[in-house]
C-alpha cells in the first residue's frame, strides 16, 4: 500500500538540482504529489529549501531516501500524516494520569501532537484540547474510539468536532 | 367550513386561538371559512356556539374554560375537520392519547406535542388508513421550518443526515458562557430569571428535549429511531475554560443533534466559529445534508407563543390551502 511522504531538500541555486531530486523518486516508482520551491527563503549556504510530497510504498520510499542523501542535502524526511481531529476533554485529566492517556492513545499509526490544557482550580475538573493526527482517515477513527474508550473509564467528558460525514 | 377543535389551552392554544382572531381575514382568504367549534384542556371545556375572544378573555381572567366535559369527551364526540393538540409533552402513551381518538374518526391533527416520538410510525400508519393527517411541523424547532422541508421541498432528495441545534435554552447558556467565560450555574440561573430555563431545567440541559425532537426528524428522514436508541450527553458539564480553549483553535461549543443512518446521539461538540450552526441566543438551526442539493441551513426561533402558534397556523394553511 503506498503511502504519502514529506521531504525538504536543500538545492543549491544552479541549474539542474531539482532534477536529482526528482529523477530517483521517479525511478523506484514514487507518485510526486507536490513541489513547494521556497526561493524566499535562502539559507545563509544560499540554498533553497524544497518541500516535496509524493506517494510510495514503505521500503521503496526508504530506498528513495537513501539515494537521494547521496546527492543532496535532505533537512527533514517524514511520513505525511494526513488526517487531523482536535478533541476537547472535561474532567480530571491530569489526575487521571495524563501520560498514561496520550500513551495509550498513540501507536504506529497516530499519535498527540498537540495538547493545550487549562486548571482552573485545585480539585475543579481541567479542560484540554487534544490534535491527534493519523496517516489515514481509518486510523483517525481508530484513535478516536481509543480516546473515548480511555476516558470513559477515566470519567471524562470528550467533545467532538463536527465534520463533513453525519 | 372547517371545524376546528382546540386540546390544550396554555399558551400555545391561547396564542393560536389569538392569531385566529386577530388574522381571521388574511387565514379565510387563504383556507375558505373556519370555526373553532371546541375548546379543552385540564380546566376544562366548551363546545358549541361561543365567541373566540369571549373565551380567551375568559380563561385569561379566570384561569380556566367554562365546562366541565373533559378533554377525552370532546374529542370523542365532537365534530370537526381539524384537532389541534397543544397540550404539553409526556413520553408515554397518554401524551398521544387525543391524537390517536381524533385520527380515528378521520379527522386531520396538527400538533406541537412532542408526545409523538413516543409512537411516531404507528400515528401515521393509523393517519394514513383514516385517510387522515397529522401535521407536527410546531414539535422541531418551533416556527423553524424543518419538517416541510424536509417532508416536501426535499421529498425527492436522499437526506444523508441532519444536525440541529434543537434547544434554544441550551443554546442560549452555552452563547452566554460563550460570551462571558461564566460557569454554567451561574448562566443557568441568569436563564431562568429571564425565563428561557424553566425552574426544573433537567429536561433542557441534560439534552433529553433535544433527544425527543431528533426522535421526530429521525423518523421524518425514514430512520425508525426510538428514544431509547439517542446516544445522550448534556452540556451540565461544560467549564468556561473548555470555550477559550476551544476558541483558541477556532471553535465554539454548542449542543448538537444529529441524526443519520450511522449517528442518533445529542451531544455538546466542537462547532467552528464560522459555521452557520454557531449560532447564538435562544436560536434553533439546522443543517441537512443531501444527496443533489448539497448542505441547507436553516434557523429560526425554537420556542415562544406566537412563533410556535405560527408553525401551527402554516399547517392548517398546508391542509387546508384553496390554492
Amino acid at each position: 500500500m503506498s503511502e504519502l511522504f514529506t521531504l525538504i531538500v536543500e538545492l543549491e541555486d544552479k541549474p539542474g538540482q531539482l532534477l536529482k531530486v526528482l529523477e530517483p523518486i521517479a525511478r523506484n516508482g514514487g507518485n510526486i504529489v507536490g513541489i513547494f520551491h521556497q526561493r524566499g527563503k535562502k539559507t545563509p549556504l544560499n540554498r533553497i529549501p524544497v518541500e516535496i510530497s509524493f506517494r510510495a510504498e514503505s521500503k521503496k520510499a526508504e530506498k528513495i531516501i537513501e539515494e537521494l542523501q547521496k546527492e543532496v542535502l535532505v533537512r527533514r524526511f517524514g511520513k505525511l500524516r494526513t488526517a487531523v481531529i482536535s478533541l476537547l476533554l472535561i474532567g480530571h485529566v491530569i489526575h487521571t494520569d495524563l501520560s498514561d492517556t496520550i500513551k495509550r492513545v498513540d501507536n504506529s499509526d497516530a499519535e498527540c501532537v498537540e495538547l493545550n490544557v487549562t486548571m482552573p482550580e485545585l480539585n475543579e475538573p481541567s479542560t484540554a484540547m487534544i490534535t491527534i493526527t493519523a496517516k489515514s482517515e481509518e486510523a483517525l477513527e481508530r484513535a478516536l474510539e481509543r480516546v473515548k474508550e480511555i476516558c470513559q473509564e477515566k470519567k471524562i467528558m470528550v467533545i467532538e468536532p463536527i465534520n463533513d460525514e453525519i | 367550513m372547517i371545524k376546528i377543535a382546540i386540546i390544550g389551552f396554555g399558551t400555545v392554544g391561547q396564542g393560536v386561538a389569538e392569531l385566529l382572531v386577530s388574522k381571521k381575514k388574511e387565514i379565510e382568504k387563504k383556507v375558505g371559512e373556519f370555526k373553532v367549534v371546541a375548546i379543552a384542556d385540564l380546566t376544562g371545556s366548551i363546545s358549541g356556539e361561543f365567541s373566540l375572544e369571549e373565551v380567551i378573555e375568559f380563561r385569561k381572567r379566570t384561569g380556566r374554560l367554562p365546562n366541565n366535559r373533559n378533554a377525552i369527551e370532546i374529542a370523542e364526540n365532537e365534530d370537526y375537520d381539524v384537532m389541534i393538540e397543544v397540550t404539553t409533552t409526556r413520553l408515554d402513551e397518554s401524551g398521544i392519547a387525543y391524537m390517536k381518538t381524533a385520527l380515528n374518526k378521520g379527522a386531520n391533527v396538527i400538533t406541537s406535542n412532542k408526545s409523538i416520538a413516543v409512537d411516531f410510525n404507528g400515528l401515521m400508519k393509523l393517519a394514513e388508513k383514516k385517510n387522515a393527517k397529522l401535521m407536527y411541523e410546531a414539535t422541531v424547532g418551533g416556527v423553524m421550518p424543518i419538517i416541510r422541508l424536509l417532508n416536501s421541498y426535499l421529498a425527492l432528495c436522499d437526506i444523508l443526515g441532519v444536525r440541529g441545534i434543537l434547544n434554544g435554552t441550551c443554546n442560549y447558556i452555552l452563547t452566554r458562557m460563550e460570551e462571558e467565560k461564566l460557569p454554567y450555574n451561574q448562566i443557568l440561573s441568569e436563564a431562568q430569571e429571564m425565563g428561557i430555563a424553566e425552574a426544573n431545567p433537567k429536561a433542557d440541559v441534560e439534552g433529553i428535549d433535544a433527544g425527543i425532537k431528533l426522535v421526530i426528524l429521525a423518523n421524518t428522514i425514514g430512520i425508525p429511531a426510538k428514544f431509547e436508541d439517542i446516544e445522550i450527553t448534556g452540556i451540565n458539564n461544560i467549564t468556561p475554560q473548555a470555550f477559550s480553549v476551544a476558541m483558541a483553535k477556532g471553535y465554539t461549543i454548542r449542543l448538537i443533534a444529529e441524526a443519520s443512518k450511522r449517528s442518533l446521539k445529542v451531544s455538546p461538540r466542537l462547532v467552528p466559529l464560522n459555521s452557520p450552526l454557531a449560532i447564538k441566543g435562544t436560536m434553533n438551526a439546522a443543517m441537512i445534508k443531501t444527496d443533489t442539493a448539497g448542505d441547507i441551513f436553516v434557523a429560526g426561533r425554537g420556542a415562544g407563543k406566537f412563533e410556535t402558534a405560527t408553525a401551527i397556523l402554516s399547517d392548517l394553511y398546508e391542509l387546508f390551502r384553496t390554492r
